[in-house]
């Protein structure tokens, strides 16, 4: 193995299709939207390259069902977009969810509702991701905080969608997606990437959806000799539409617990200082680079202030949450989004009444400066400082 | 002509997928199909002259003419 | 290439009845559909039509949207997708594009393809990516209970159309040829063995096929516009609403007036989508 590592000098939607790729993805159709453009516009010009498919489709609702259709034919797919786009392909996200196919979906956020701002950062779709299908689903999203992990985090929405067979999304925002940073690309096998699970009993036996141990059963490419049936109808284990209400149940409860049942494993999480914290900042995406900033700031001054940063929003890691609270330090909780409040509701239920929550909302498409967090958490404004520029550009993976 | 109209036939029909539309019957040339109840029945084989066109058109797989 | 028929392993001339079995899923009969709906009938011609082509079941892929005609997939023994409403030829170029090896069927309806999926259908014409779109047209939305659709002629009933409609029809053929398909062709679920052998071409022509197949719905729109029966239907809409590309060329524009034209109304050779991608890659990597 090189000793030489691969440094690349890239955009957050770059370093996207760079772990795309490094994950196998031969697969990806799309449609021009801001600020997602270069994810789409990357594929086209790698994919032909490595002998993978890449199509441009009539609208946002078409690509993304191409790309079923890609991912059912045993390939590794993709699609992205940004908002409104994202909106227009939530049957299909349903359908995908229904039917059990690996694919992962790239939302590069802007400023809604509607138009919005197309060139503005925001992290409206949050909610979106989680409940924008019609029906109770399973969500895995991803929301990556630095062009670095962006890379690692969607060869983990690879795996992730292989793994428990259903669609990941990997969310971030205009800020993310086009800032650039100096990446490390790293050597192949040198992270883990997991190939599709495919049945190995004769196609007569075969049910696509029969659980075992209560995994799902794996999926057979189109055309390899396991005829099967797909259908976004509730289905029997034989994959053909069924009216049997125990079996609707069982599988609702499956489909969404598949995920929620294995936050452990889907989740992950970077924690600082909340040994002794009393103020604990709860911090995703675009805003957790403030409030990384705001902490270290406040630790400096000798503020006993920590930052929880979920990589994973959904499943929503109540778990690592609770564990902070649990522990008796937390006097409260500050939630910076560029939203309203999505999130905020989220923590507020698994805080229940323990420690006070404070929520710091954005929507001006102007990130969240560290200085709101700092004064949210000593209760006063902070006089404006100069912000050293080494706090600024981040280390990505160094903790 | 008169070497297949002495051709004889078998008429199977399954009760179980026929859902009595009646097509079969309006586009039978000899009228060899009736309906009784609610799905189709032969009225008379000897006129059948196995032309199939009951089958083609039956959109429910429920009839089918054998040579005997 | 497209032939002429001649690789029928059990042919009618024999009189000895098609074996349909080997193409059916066990178990799924009786299918959903009304008594007297048509679909029942293309299935048929399209099962006698694919045993003609002698392509391999594990070759063949259906896709289909929503409605009563893209309940198809579910009887058939291919590999089979019932997405979503206006969606199937989405799916399906996703599909083709991906293993162009498959051969790919398009099962959808006149709402399905002419109204929600309009946008897929007319791209999908463009591309001229390998695969058979045969659109059921029975002029109405059945699976919702007899609303109008994009090609309910004026002035028919529906129930959205309920002092007749005063919209244009869409001519599917007209619309498919114009998008860019390069097979587009017209048949009738009365006319069985003649769509079966243009379902044949169409499953033998590399690009686009569309094939605009009339068949009726009693249930609905037969109820609401006065049909004694299906096979009134049949006749007047089928039959007698039709001519062949043959017969329409000893026709006078008079006696032409109204009816629709039957065959295969367009061909032509363009290269296909697929072909066009591999071209592409290999100019990309060699």
């Amino acid at each position: 193995m090189s000793t030489e590592k691969k440094k690349k000098f890239l955009q957050g939607n770059e370093a996207c299709i760079e772990g795309a790729l490094y994950a196998g993805c031969r697969f990806y159709a799309g449609y021009p939207i801001t600020p997602s453009t270069e994810v789409m516009e990357l594929m086209a010009l790698s994919l032909p390259k490595v002998g993978g498919k890449f199509i441009q489709m009539e609208d946002e609702i078409g690509s993304i069902c191409a790309a079923i259709g890609g991912a059912l034919a045993g390939e590794k797919a993709m699609t992205g977009t940004s908002g409104p786009g994202f909106s227009l392909k939530q049957e299909a996200l349903g359908w995908a969810c229904m039917t059990e196919v690996p694919l992962v979906i790239v939302n590069v956020m802007r400023s809604g509702p509607s138009t919005g701002y197309p060139t503005g950062p925001s992290q409206s779709d949050v909610m979106q991701t989680k409940w924008g299908s019609h029906g109770d689903k399973p969500t895995i999203t991803l929301v990556p905080a630095s062009v670095q992990e962006l890379f690692y985090e969607t060869i983990r929405a690879f795996n992730l969608s292989e793994k428990y067979r259903t669609p990941v999304i990997v969310l971030f925002d205009e800020v993310i997606g086009h800032m650039r940073e100096a990446i490390t690309i790293p050597e192949p096998g040198e992270v883990e990437v997991l190939e599709r699970r495919k049945p190995t009993c004769p196609p007569e036996d075969y049910r696509p959806y029969a659980i075992q141990n209560g995994e799902v059963a794996p999926l057979a490419p189109f055309g390899e000799g396991y005829r099967f049936h797909v259908t976004g109808l509730y289905h029997a284990e034989d994959g053909f539409p069924t009216a049997n209400q125990q079996y609707i149940h069982d599988t609702g409860m499956r489909l969404v617990n598949k995920v929620e049942h294995n936050q452990d494993d889907i989740c992950e999480n970077e924690e600082l200082f909340l040994d002794d914290a009393e103020v604990v900042v709860f911090a995703y995406g675009v805003s957790s680079k403030s409030a990384k900033f705001a902490v270290k700031e406040l630790r400096a001054g000798g503020v006993k202030a920590g930052l929880l940063r979920p990589k994973t929003i959904w499943p929503f890691p109540s778990n690592a949450l609770d564990k902070v609270v649990a522990a008796g330090n937390v006097k409260k909780i500050i939630v910076p989004e560029m939203n309203l409040g999505q999130i905020y509701g989220e923590v507020q239920k698994v805080v229940a009444g323990r420690c006070e929550v404070q929520g710091i909302f954005r929507v001006d498409t102007e990130p969240i400066h560290p200085k709101q967090i700092m004064s949210a958490v000593l209760g006063h404004q902070v006089e404006p400082t100069v912000i050293p520029d080494e706090v600024l550009i981040e280390r990505p993976m160094d903790g | 002509m008169g070497e297949a109209a002495k051709k004889e036939w078998r008429i199977e029909i399954d009760a179980r997928l026929c859902k009595g539309c009646e097509i079969c019957a309006h586009f039978c040339p000899t009228k060899t199909l009736e309906i009784k109840g609610i799905t189709m029945s032969v009225r008379d084989l000897s006129t059948c002259i196995g032309c199939q066109l009951c089958d083609i058109r039956c959109p429910d797989f429920a009839i089918q003419v054998f040579p005997k | 290439m497209t032939t002429q028929v001649t690789a029928r392993t059990v042919p009618y001339k024999e009189k000895k009845p098609f074996d349909y079995s080997p193409f059916l899923r066990k178990g799924k009969l009786p299918h959903i559909w009304c008594a007297g709906c048509g679909h029942g009938i293309v299935l048929k011609s399209l099962l006698r039509a694919v045993d003609a082509t002698g392509i391999a079941k594990d070759d063949l892929a259906m896709v289909s949207g929503i409605g009563c005609s893209s309940r198809t997939p579910g009887y058939v023994d291919f590999n089979t997708m019932h997405t979503l409403h206006g969606r199937a030829t989405a799916f399906a170029t996703g599909l083709k594009l991906a293993k162009p090896r498959l051969k790919v069927i398009v099962a959808t309806g006149d709402g399905d393809a002419m109204a929600i999926g309009g946008n897929h259908f007319i791209h999908a014409c463009r591309r001229n990516m390998d695969m058979l779109i045969l659109v059921y047209n029975n002029y109405i939305y059945g699976m919702t209970s007899g609303q109008a659709s994009p090609t309910t002629p004026e002035e028919k009933i529906s129930t959205t159309s309920r002092y007749g409609s005063i919209e244009p029809a869409f001519d599917i053929c007209e619309l498919a040829k114009t998008a860019g398909a390069t097979f587009v062709a017209r048949g009738t679920a009365y006319h069985a063995q003649e769509l079966e052998k243009t379902l044949y071409e169409g499953l033998m022509h590399r690009g686009t096929a569309v094939i605009d197949i009339l068949d009726s719905c009693p249930t609905y729109y037969g109820r609401f516009n006065k049909y004694k029966n299906v096979a009134e239907m049949m006749d007047k809409i089928e039959k007698d609403g039709t001519v062949s590309v043959a017969q329409a060329a000893k026709l006078s524009p008079e006696k032409l007036e109204g009816k629709q034209l039957r065959g295969i109304l367009h061909r032509s050779e363009r290269l296909e989508y697929c072909d066009g991608y591999k071209n592409l890659v290999d100019r990309v990597t060699g």
